[in-house]
């Protein structure tokens, strides 16, 4: 069944565009900040978006394009950009993202920042192309990681003293949560983890004695120069897999081309099957047993599983946001027999299909509708014929829900009319159960809210 | 029973230790290149009146450096963000790569209200083209000219219009000519804005570019002549948190009535008919005196500058149109309307007041807010000891008078100036000569704005276009009680343990303006300078190490 018209322009986008998705990724860098080089209004509307959801300080700088650079390039500008935020921010990088303008006119970023020369104790400047028109945000991300494994990692020789008992973790998008708990998980294996990005603590710290040009917290660069000698690299996301596949260079894929550091892909674990698949490879490239407090995690998830399945049984869902968010999730609620009946997202990697073939069970493929490149006007349109009982997503999809008549439960990016964003743990059986009492809840909070008696006992 | 608020200006705060401005200045400077020191030099100036009446010049409406991180907008946030962004009926598409539809899709809380709902309101939605690479290689007129009429085929709109975004005037789309050419195809109103982030030095550009192409397409298109007696528009209210709502309250109730806001709240219909209005109010200067003077020109609407932020500012304003109007019955109107509204409003300023008096506000917004929410402050006893605009111009800060001095720079020669003549049919002055001159002459003023820096204390510290870093230092020097900006500001301000407040956006409050907006900010700011919760920062063994010694339990 098609149940998606098409059209010439997008109304309520469900993407962002690419420099933002690099942006947070150079906040997840220890003393790194990032440059977008183009109009200050990218930067400007950039960094109110990330505050939006984080409610943490996010300074983006700009190289102030004026319409003189715009028509004979943006070098002088560019360097000043460099000279500045050095004298003011002392940074350890400076991440360059290039934005729709600078792409345009086709400033040669490598070699402005090659003309600069090399200065002692200057940050280290690493450039990432983000033309916004190619791509989503997600692209964005995953491309600023590339570009900065590849700066701090120049190829070198291949066999060279390992660090086995270190991994590097490639997490893609994640919340806060999900990324402490990612440490938790190292620290409880006893593992050495290199996880980039890591803004878990500098998009989410206190109050500050005193005050910080660049806040704490992040992937220290002296760690990421050592990723090119760790045991092995983890990827997540079912979609970056299908990318890596095609050929497309990725941050583990580079240090597997470079050091020969075995790669391993994987969806992000939401819901049992997925985390099962997470902690059995981390058992097989650490050699360490999982911790008895995630088995006894596991147990209790089961046992919710089990108790609260009349209320999720053969519901109907939507869910949106980034691909691999979506892929994920999908696979989440199949396993604990709600029907995803629209899969949607904005991105466009061609993956998702695959991907949801991969993760859903057979019976329900055929009720399955799933859609890339699809705004949040399609999305309505196309979730009214198939009789939601709720939607899951980030707050953008407060619209559709609304319309729909349907409660829509929030999770992912960007989430700015609740607080806590940052905070929803997503992945893991901790994150697991969490989505699931908070999904159950919902569906019983509407049952109530509907009800002409209002019942109190369910 | 006093009926009317003290006059601001009398009330003084108690006395403070402040640090000396030339000493903050200069700390200000400390770290930036010398070049870049000298630029913001200019930028950041040390209020002080001259005996010729004149205040010190300030570098304002002059590109950032790069590398600098400045609170700025750009062109385009301007134009399609802030002046296009409340009317509700017009399609706005914007025609570019996602990000910039996506980021200015309704966030900057602008209310709305239709009549019913069966009238349009496109304001939830982002409409785009979604330029892809193939766009920018091949160009997306063609692209957009489809957009344009799915968008007539799917909502039958009275009017459509195109924002520009930075690869747009890079690859060459004629935005116009494909404005023409659907105008004339649908037969509905279409235009377009070239409103490229690159162009300019902020959103004011932006602010100018929207309001040239109202003035130039829709003004002047419906003569019906609304059956009230007395009629203004309002320039430059964004209806933010509901403050339309509250000022459109107080007129009604004086029995003034609106025949156009700029642009809280606004419809298509409403600017075609503004040139109807027999008087032009103009609340943000900035972002839109241009448009009343050109009214004047080609329509004879004479203007005046009013501001409803303060609970004494309107009243002033009120009584300010009655007596442009001179109308015995109207004027009897409005002081009925002051007299019923302003004991609650004494009642509850007098209460909040024995809290916050004394102490000390910054701020750093807008292009009028900084300095019309100081009269707010005031209402409380609270000082203003540092202020300025994130995009305002020399006039915003040293009043009008000084407008003929402005260095026109390739900046600002690059935002189209319209010339404007009478309008053969549709010029009508509304007053006599004689009566303009009878009321100047009666101290009224037409059209005059004294900026900024006239009402703020000498030795206060104004600031244009403050960066991130500044802002910092500010707060390490002076210490203020409360801090007035944006989000982008927000999160590291309160991180340093001070209270700030939203100015863009209200944060989630509002209305402020008007007479119930005064009551709610009043009680705003006294939750947030008497907040308890900064007493949690530190945790009790934090604060004294010896307790946690004498629980121990050897």
């Amino acid at each position: 069944m098609n149940t998606a018209k098409s059209y010439t322009a997008t109304r309520n986008a469900c993407k962002m565009c690419t420099p933002l998705g690099a942006a947070l990724v150079f906040h997840g860098i220890e003393g790194a900040i990032p440059l977008l080089h183009g109009s200050q209004g990218c930067s400007t509307y950039m960094r109110r978006y990330l505050i939006s959801h984080f409610k943490e300080p996010v300074d983006i700088a700009s190289s102030n394009f004026s319409e003189e650079t715009a028509i004979f390039g943006g070098g002088a500008n560019l360097k000043l950009a460099i000279e500045n935020l050095t004298r003011q921010y002392s940074p350890e990088m400076i991440g360059i993202a290039t934005t729709c303008l600078s792409e345009t006119i086709g400033d040669d970023v490598p070699m402005i920042l090659e003309g600069m020369g090399r200065m002692e104790d200057r940050a280290e400047l690493v450039h990432v192309s983000t033309p916004s028109y190619s791509g989503t945000h997600m692209d964005g991300f995953h491309h600023a990681v590339r570009a900065v494994v590849e700066h701090c990692n120049p190829e070198g020789p291949r066999t060279r003293h390992r660090a086995r008992k270190t991994v590097n973790l490639f997490p893609g998008m994640l919340s806060n949560e999900d990324l402490r708990h990612l440490k938790e998980i190292f620290e409880d294996l006893g593992v050495r983890l290199i996880l980039l990005p890591d803004y878990s603590e500098r998009l989410e710290g206190p109050s500050w004695v005193e005050y910080h040009a660049i806040q704490k917290g992040g992937t220290p660069i002296k760690d990421i120069r050592e990723m090119g000698l760790s045991g092995a690299s983890i990827e997540l996301g079912t979609i970056l897999a299908g990318m890596v596949e095609k050929g497309e260079k990725t941050a583990g894929s580079v240090l597997k081309e470079r050091f020969d550091i075995p790669l391993v892909s994987m969806g992000i674990p939401m819901g049992v099957k997925a985390t099962d698949r997470f902690f059995s490879a981390l058992e097989e490239i650490t050699a360490k047993p999982v911790p008895e407090k995630y088995k006894r995690q596991r147990g209790r998830l089961i046992d919710a599983y089990v108790d609260g399945n009349k209320y999720v049984s053969k519901k109907r869902a939507v869910v949106y946001g980034e691909e691999d968010f979506v892929a994920a999730m999908a696979g989440f609620l199949a396993e604990i027999g709600i029907i995803p009946v629209l899969c949607a997202s904005g991105g466009r990697s061609g993956f998702l299909k695959q991907a949801l073939n991969q993760i859903l069970p057979q019976n329900i493929q055929g009720q399955v509708h799933v859609h890339h490149g699809m705004d949040f006007t399609q999305m309505e349109e196309a979730a009214g014929k198939l009789s939601p009982d709720f939607a899951i997503g980030n707050s953008k999809g407060y619209t559709l829900s609304r319309n729909l008549k349907i409660p829509l439960v929030r999770a992912g990016f960007p989430i700015h009319d609740r607080v806590g964003g940052a905070r929803i743990l997503h992945i893991g059986y901790k994150g697991t159960q969490q989505l699931f009492d908070t999904i159950v809840n919902t569906l019983l909070q509407n049952r109530q809210d509907t009800s002409a008696v209002g019942y109190a006992y369910m | 029973m006093s009926t009317t608020i003290k006059d601001p200006e009398t009330i003084e705060p108690a006395n403070m230790d402040l640090p000396d401005p030339e000493v903050v200045k200069k700390e200000l400077l400390a770290r930036y290149p010398a070049k870049v020191a000298r630029k913001r030099s200019n930028q950041i100036i040390i209020n002080q009146k001259d005996e010729d009446g004149t205040f010190p010049e300030i570098g304002a409406n002059v590109r950032t450096v790069p590398g600098i991180i400045t609170q700025r907008g750009c062109s385009y946030a301007g134009c399609k963000g802030v002046i296009l962004g409340p009317t509700r009926d017009i399609v706005n598409i914007t025609h570019g790569p996602i990000g910039c539809g996506f980021y200015s899709w309704l966030t900057r809380r602008n209310q709305t209200r239709p009549a019913s709902d069966a009238d349009d309101n496109f304001m939830t939605y982002c409409f785009s083209t979604d330029m892809q690479d193939k766009d920018i290689v091949f160009g997306g007129e063609k692209k957009l000219k489809a957009a344009i009429q799915e968008a007539y085929d799917i909502f039958k709109p009275k009017a459509i219009s195109i924002f520009s975004t930075c690869p747009v005037g890079l690859i060459g789309d004629d935005v116009h000519a494909v404005a023409r050419e659907m105008k004339e195809k649908l037969g509905i109103n279409v235009f377009g804005f070239s409103c490229e982030g690159y162009r300019g030095v902020s959103q004011s550009a932006g602010h100018h570019i929207a309001n040239n192409g109202i003035f130039s397409h829709v003004v002047g298109k419906n003569d019906t002549i609304k059956d009230a007696e007395f009629k203004i528009n309002l320039l430059g209210e964004y209806n933010i948190g509901g403050d339309g709502f509250e000022i459109d309250r107080i007129l009604e109730d004086c029995g003034i009535s609106i025949v156009s806001t700029f642009s809280g709240n606004s419809t298509y219909d409403q600017f075609a008919n503004a040139h109807t209005a027999d008087l032009n109010t103009v609340m943000c200067h900035r972002s839109i005196n241009y448009v009343a003077d050109m009214m004047e020109i080609k329509y004879g609407i004479p203007w005046i500058k009013i501001n409803f932020i303060g609970a004494a500012s309107t009243a002033k304003s009120l009584r300010k149109i009655a007596q442009y109007f001179d109308d015995p019955k109207l004027s009897r109107k409005v002081e009925e309307v002051i007299q019923r509204e302003m004991p609650e409003i004494e009642k509850v300023r007098e209460e909040v007041k024995k809290r916050c008096e004394g102490k000390v506000a910054m701020l750093f917004v807008g292009g009028s807010r900084a300095h019309h929410y100081q009269e707010l402050f005031k209402e409380i006893g609270m000082k203003t000891v540092s202020a300025g605009y994130e995009f305002a111009h020399r006039d915003d800060y040293e009043g009008r008078d000084i407008i003929p001095n402005i260095k026109i720079d390739a900046d600002s020669r690059n935002i189209e100036e319209l010339s404007v003549e009478k309008d053969a049919e549709k010029y009508n002055p509304r007053k006599t000569e004689a009566e303009m001159e009878a009321l100047k002459a009666g101290g009224f003023e037409f059209k005059d704005y004294k900026g900024m820096m006239s009402d703020m204390a000498k030795g206060t510290l104004i600031i244009d276009d403050v960066s991130q870093y500044e802002t910092e230092l500010l707060l390490k020097l002076y210490k203020p009680d409360i801090y007035c900006a944006g989000i982008k500001e927000k999160y590291a301000i309160q991180k340093s343990g001070i209270p700030m407040k939203q100015l863009h956006s209200y944060d989630s409050g509002g209305p402020y303006a008007g007479f119930r907006g005064a009551v709610n900010f009043y009680h705003e700011i006294d939750r947030m300078v008497n907040s308890k919760i900064w007493d949690y920062l530190k945790a009790p063994w934090q604060i004294s190490p010896e307790l946690s010694a004498k629980y121990g339990w050897e």
